[in-house]
């Protein structure tokens, strides 16, 4: 398909990143490109400069401290994610990234690009928000780090605004982590996903039924006090072609529940 | 550096180097079938579902409709017609895919192909399970899948 006339620009450094998305309000970062581009098809976003982060070195590599947090670059991909060595010191990063989308979608798509698209659908949102995950965002002037629950703020929006970049993801040590989803087909789009983790408070993120995810903190860890806490989150899920917003809601419970399960069974 | 609607890219595919203008927002599927004349590698449904344009690039599997031809500057990009050695023969898949019937219309064969071969090259032994997988990408509207798995299994030791 022909995209609309763009311009692009490569560069390899971040600060030439961030000054080249200033110069011009047109301009977008592109990561792996594999939801981007194809809204760009749709023409669904339409941007006047595509600012490829794919030379900047600085955005890529995963570093695990001697505390047990992991610092992962933006542009790492969800294959390097599943293999690396150091990402098995919180092993729930590795089983979601094998299961979204497709070898191909693995190679290119990236951390970073998954959480500032902000599909309500992603299996990336609900994870770092259940992890306690922060994001560190690079503008022209400073760098700011934001929880990952005040990250995401609406559909397709994040934290990280116009001429800013998110730089890397800071995720805090801990194994007891689960993760659920129903989903159109095998590993394809979520129709409803849940992410737990028993590192310290329960805490549960729910994926597709709101525009960011939903952070539940239920009272005990069984799958009884999960499923009342999310019925006592009033959630609204939207309606679709694919479940209606009573079936989400429901599904939600479920999720929920056999996320915190996995996420027990490893405590 | 600084932005332009094109700019000129050096590509090896193949092991064959072509140096090319492209406009910016030409998709790498359309620069390797329309510039370069390789039109094995095919257009399936132009929204990254499919896996028909799938192509090797820089040793990776990726969908070629899902990047911009620009982006490829300087990489090593494998194709359908570089599968088969230059003596007349058919690749191990190529070959087997046609010994298990594997295809019928052949419009998905060569995303197929490539995939199965990323998959091999990293797993020479991979098992139906992995198969299954490494050819998640892939969709194929004729042979209900069966076949191609037994095609890939045959060349996997």
């Amino acid at each position: 398909m022909l995209l609309r006339e763009v311009e692009y620009v490569r560069p390899s450094s971040l600060d030439e990143a961030l000054r080249l998305l200033a110069a011009d309000d047109g301009a977008r970062p592109l990561a792996g490109g594999q939801t981007l581009l194809n809204v760009m098809k749709a023409r669904a976003a339409a941007p006047d400069v595509l600012v490829d982060l794919n030379a900047i070195e600085e955005l890529k590599g995963i570093d695990l401290a001697p505390n047990g947090t992991l610092t992962i670059g933006a542009m790492t991909t969800y294959t390097e994610l599943l293999e690396a060595a150091e990402t098995k010191a919180r092993p729930i990063l590795g089983e979601v990234a094998a299961t979204i989308a497709d070898v191909q979608v693995r190679n290119r798509g990236t951390i970073g690009g998954n959480v500032c698209s902000n599909d309500p659908t992603n299996h990336l949102p609900p994870l770092m928000v259940a992890l306690g995950a922060e994001m560190v965002i690079a503008g022209a002037d400073a760098e700011r780090t934001v929880k990952a629950e005040d990250f995401f703020l609406g559909v397709y929006l994040t934290a990280a605004g116009p001429g800013e970049v998110l730089t890397k993801i800071r995720i805090p040590a801990g194994r007891s982590d689960g993760f659920a989803a129903v989903t159109i087909g095998a590993d394809g789009t979520c129709i409803v996903n849940a992410a737990a983790s028993l590192n310290g408070e329960a805490r549960v993120a729910i994926g597709c039924v709101a525009a960011v995810p939903v952070l539940i903190r239920p009272g005990g860890r069984d799958a009884d006090a999960v499923r009342d806490a999310v019925r006592g989150a009033d959630l609204d899920p939207p309606s679709d072609v694919h479940a209606s917003g009573e079936y989400r809601r429901h599904l939600a419970e479920v999720v929920a529940a056999r996320a915190i399960e996995q996420a027990s069974a490893r405590s | 550096m600084e932005p332009q609607t094109s700019q000129t890219i050096t590509v090896t595919v193949n092991g064959e180097t072509y140096e090319r203008e492209v406009e910016a927002r030409r998709l790498l599927i359309h620069f390797i079938r329309d510039d370069l004349d390789l039109t094995g590698s095919h257009v399936g449904c132009d929204t990254g579902n499919c896996g028909a344009c799938s192509v090797i690039y820089n040793g990776q599997l990726v969908k070629s409709c899902m990047l911009l031809a620009v982006q490829a500057d300087g990489a090593r990009i494998e194709t359908v017609e570089g599968l088969a050695p230059e003596d007349g023969k058919l690749h191990a898949l190529q070959q087997s895919f046609s010994d298990h019937h594997a295809l019928q219309c052949g419009y998905c064969t060569p995303g197929m192909l490539m995939s199965a071969k990323a998959l091999l090259d990293a797993n020479p032994s991979a098992s139906e399970e992995e198969i299954r997988k490494g050819l998640q990408g892939n969709i194929c509207r004729c042979t209900g899948y069966w076949n191609i798995i037994d095609a890939v299994k045959a060349v996997a030791r």
